[in-house]
């Protein structure tokens, strides 16, 4: 009952026709950052928030609008994989395997109606998961004292650290970096400068937007100019678009497990939905053994990954949610939107502003409705879209990100730091160091260090306190498993290639 | 190898340059137990494990670019701080068009195209910035209005 009450104070909130309007335009733009290769939800969600934060919303408005984007962006990726064998973002990779060997089929407005149904399954069972289990996780989260949060922030480096690169050391020096840039800046403790060099720049710390943006949104472009724009191909037409019943009727089991299975794999925290993609394709293909033909077209190929993605997406905020600890790079910069709207993510947000949580929860339930309907019979729309060239596409984004961080602070400083980073992410993923660990140091950096000195305080300085409770333990335990554990099975879970032609 | 060597050993001197750094910062009288340093300095040693092992075991080297495409991408840097530097002095639409313009040509070089792009991200970027969303932003150098005025 307790839910119910809760949902209709959360419909209340979202069903205001201004945060309707919100929803549907974050669905519109999100859709179109998803679809665009080059622009995934990271980088999209990344360079709109400063603007949306100049824009002067206020915090559940903001939240509905890129919360939106972030599951348009979620649902766009397809469109792309599906056209042009191109994912529009990683967790889409693995629907290019059997949706565009369908779409080559000449079966390409099926594969999208179909894929956008499966989305909507997927996003929605998840935000049921979210307003079901989120609620409990924050009781249980208020057993969290400081040392079970140094654990738990530790665990998030461990596991993302683990899942998002081939090779430990590498992931582990990239959460290095982003902790290290954290501690710029005063001390929260003494009030005292540490790793300013007496620049007054520095005095504040470095914000994180500027880090996002660059490493994201600037980084790419480097990319694009490295390969001329190569990537940018010509895909497979689009005739008629039809909803195609049958395949919707035979996949929907498919769809039901990928969605468990994808929620599952976003709550872990660091896996996200490119695990989550992931896992769902690989259990439905053993699941439909070898004469399942997954991999040459077939529509549980296409159905299970994008109802896992779009679940895993929805997992993804229960952490981030109830814990404050995000469970992917875009959950990252979701966490680091709340951080600029002064929202505290945690077991008090469900106590304190219950209108900002249930107000979200409802305003996902009507973005999936929205991007639906919209995904549905304006598909043909989004393909017009995606045939902007990268010659325009990459200025403007670099552009949108100059005006956004500019607006941010009115300092050239800033902007000079978004072009370091820019250079520092493409050199880091030219190495094969994974740049969201970074970004998850400099949004947590600050927090972990609070939540080792008040433990100490607490403990009067014997670390054995950080130990001392069965939560903690366990959580210790986790992280030591989630960084090792992908190197034994990095045998068995390797992604397969992506179709070639 | 050799990328991933001199990576790690870059990592290494800036980690001990780093420790090095918070054993300078100030403690006042109100400290705790942990105090200012400790976390850095413990941040700083994983990471010089990191850069030891990245040193001793590199993975293979990448491709990087070379000759034209290594002054593409120096010269999108210099734009890009040229354009961090010129946006508050110059007004919005000058720089604007001029940058991405640049950034088109690297990406696809076509003069007439490019110049094309740039114009016309500087001026319809400018129309949905300041009537769309409302941001403060100035088309042109504030002085050139200022004499007519």
């Amino acid at each position: 009952m307790e839910i119910l009450n809760n949902l209709a104070l959360g419909f209340s909130i979202a069903l205001s026709p201004y945060t309707l309007m919100l929803a549907v335009v974050g669905c519109f733009i999100g859709t179109i950052i998803g679809a665009l290769p080059g622009l995934g939800p990271s980088n999209g969600v990344a360079i709109l928030i400063p603007i949306t934060f100049t824009l002067g919303l206020d915090a559940t408005s903001a939240l509905v609008l890129m919360t939106s984007v972030y599951y348009g962006a979620m649902y766009g990726g397809r469109i792309s994989s599906i056209l042009l064998n191109i994912p529009g973002d990683e967790p889409a990779l693995m629907t290019t395997l059997d949706g565009y060997p369908m779409a080559k089929q000449g079966k390409a407005g099926n594969a999208l109606v179909l894929s956008g149904v499966a989305s909507f399954v997927g996003a929605f069972l998840a935000t049921i998961g979210l307003l079901l289990l989120a609620p409990i996780l924050a009781r249980v989260a208020y057993l969290f004292g400081p040392a079970e949060y140094f654990a738990l922030y530790l665990l998030a480096f461990c596991t993302l650290g683990g899942m998002a690169s081939n090779n430990q050391a590498k992931a582990a020096i990239a959460s290095c970096i982003g902790l290290g840039i954290a501690m710029i800046g005063l001390d929260n403790n003494s009030g005292l400068p540490r790793f300013t060099f007496g620049n007054l720049h520095l005095m504040d710390g470095i914000d994180f937007l500027v880090a996002i943006v660059g490493l994201f949104a600037i980084a790419e472009v480097f990319f694009f100019i490295e390969g001329h724009g190569k990537s940018s191909s010509i895909g497979v037409k689009l005739d008629k678009v039809t909803v195609p019943w049958r395949e919707i009727y035979i996949t929907r089991w498919t769809m039901l497990r990928a969605s468990a299975v994808g929620f599952v794999a976003g709550i872990l925290p660091g896996a996200g939905a490119s695990l989550g993609s992931f896992l769902a394709y690989m259990s439905e293909k053993s699941i439909a053994g070898k004469d399942g033909g997954f991999g040459t077209g077939v529509p549980k190929g296409v159905a299970a990954p994008e109802a896992g993605n779009n679940a895993a997406a929805g997992g993804a905020l229960v952490p981030m949610l109830t814990l404050g600890v995000p469970g992917s790079g875009t959950t990252a910069v979701l966490l680091a939107l709340l951080m600029t709207l002064n929202i505290t993510p945690g077991p008090t947000l469900f106590t304190d502003r219950p209108e900002v949580v249930w107000g979200l929860i409802a305003s996902l339930l009507i973005a999936n409705v929205v991007l639906l309907l919209m995904n549905v019979p304006m598909v043909k729309v989004f393909v017009r879209i995606l045939q902007v060239p990268a010659w325009v596409l990459l200025p403007g984004v670099t552009m949108v990100s100059f005006v956004g961080i500019y607006s941010l602070s009115g300092s050239y400083f800033d902007l000079l730091l978004m072009v370091a980073f820019g250079v520092l992410g493409y050199v880091l993923r030219k190495l094969d160091v994974p740049t969201v660990p970074v970004i998850l140091g400099i949004l947590l950096g600050r927090h972990m260090e609070d939540a080792l000195r008040r433990a100490m305080v607490i403990a009067d300085g014997d670390l054995m306190y950080l130990f001392s409770s069965s939560i903690s333990i366990g959580l210790w335990i986790a992280a030591v498993a989630g960084f090792v554990a992908p190197t034994f099975l990095r045998g068995v879970l390797t992604k397969p290639q992506r179709v070639t032609d | 190898m050799i990328s991933d060597r001199i990576f790690g050993l870059v990592v290494t001197l800036a980690a001990l340059a780093f420790i090095a750094s918070a054993t300078q910062v100030q403690t006042s009288f109100l400290s705790d137990p942990v105090g200012p340093k400790a976390f850095p300095m413990m941040i700083g040693a994983v990471a010089v494990i990191c850069g030891i092992f990245m040193i001793l075991k590199p993975d293979p080297d990448p491709t990087w670019p070379v000759g034209k495409t290594l002054l593409a991408l120096m010269v999108a840097v210099a734009v890009l701080v040229g354009y961090a530097y010129s946006l508050k002095p110059l007004g919005f639409l000058i720089p604007t068009a001029i940058t991405a313009a640049i950034l088109s040509y690297q990406i696809s070089p076509k003069a007439l195209q490019a110049i094309l792009a740039g114009l016309g991200l500087s001026i319809g970027l400018f129309l949905v910035f300041k009537y769309a969303l409302g941001l403060g932003l100035f088309p042109f150098p504030k002085t050139w209005f200022a004499a007519a005025s």
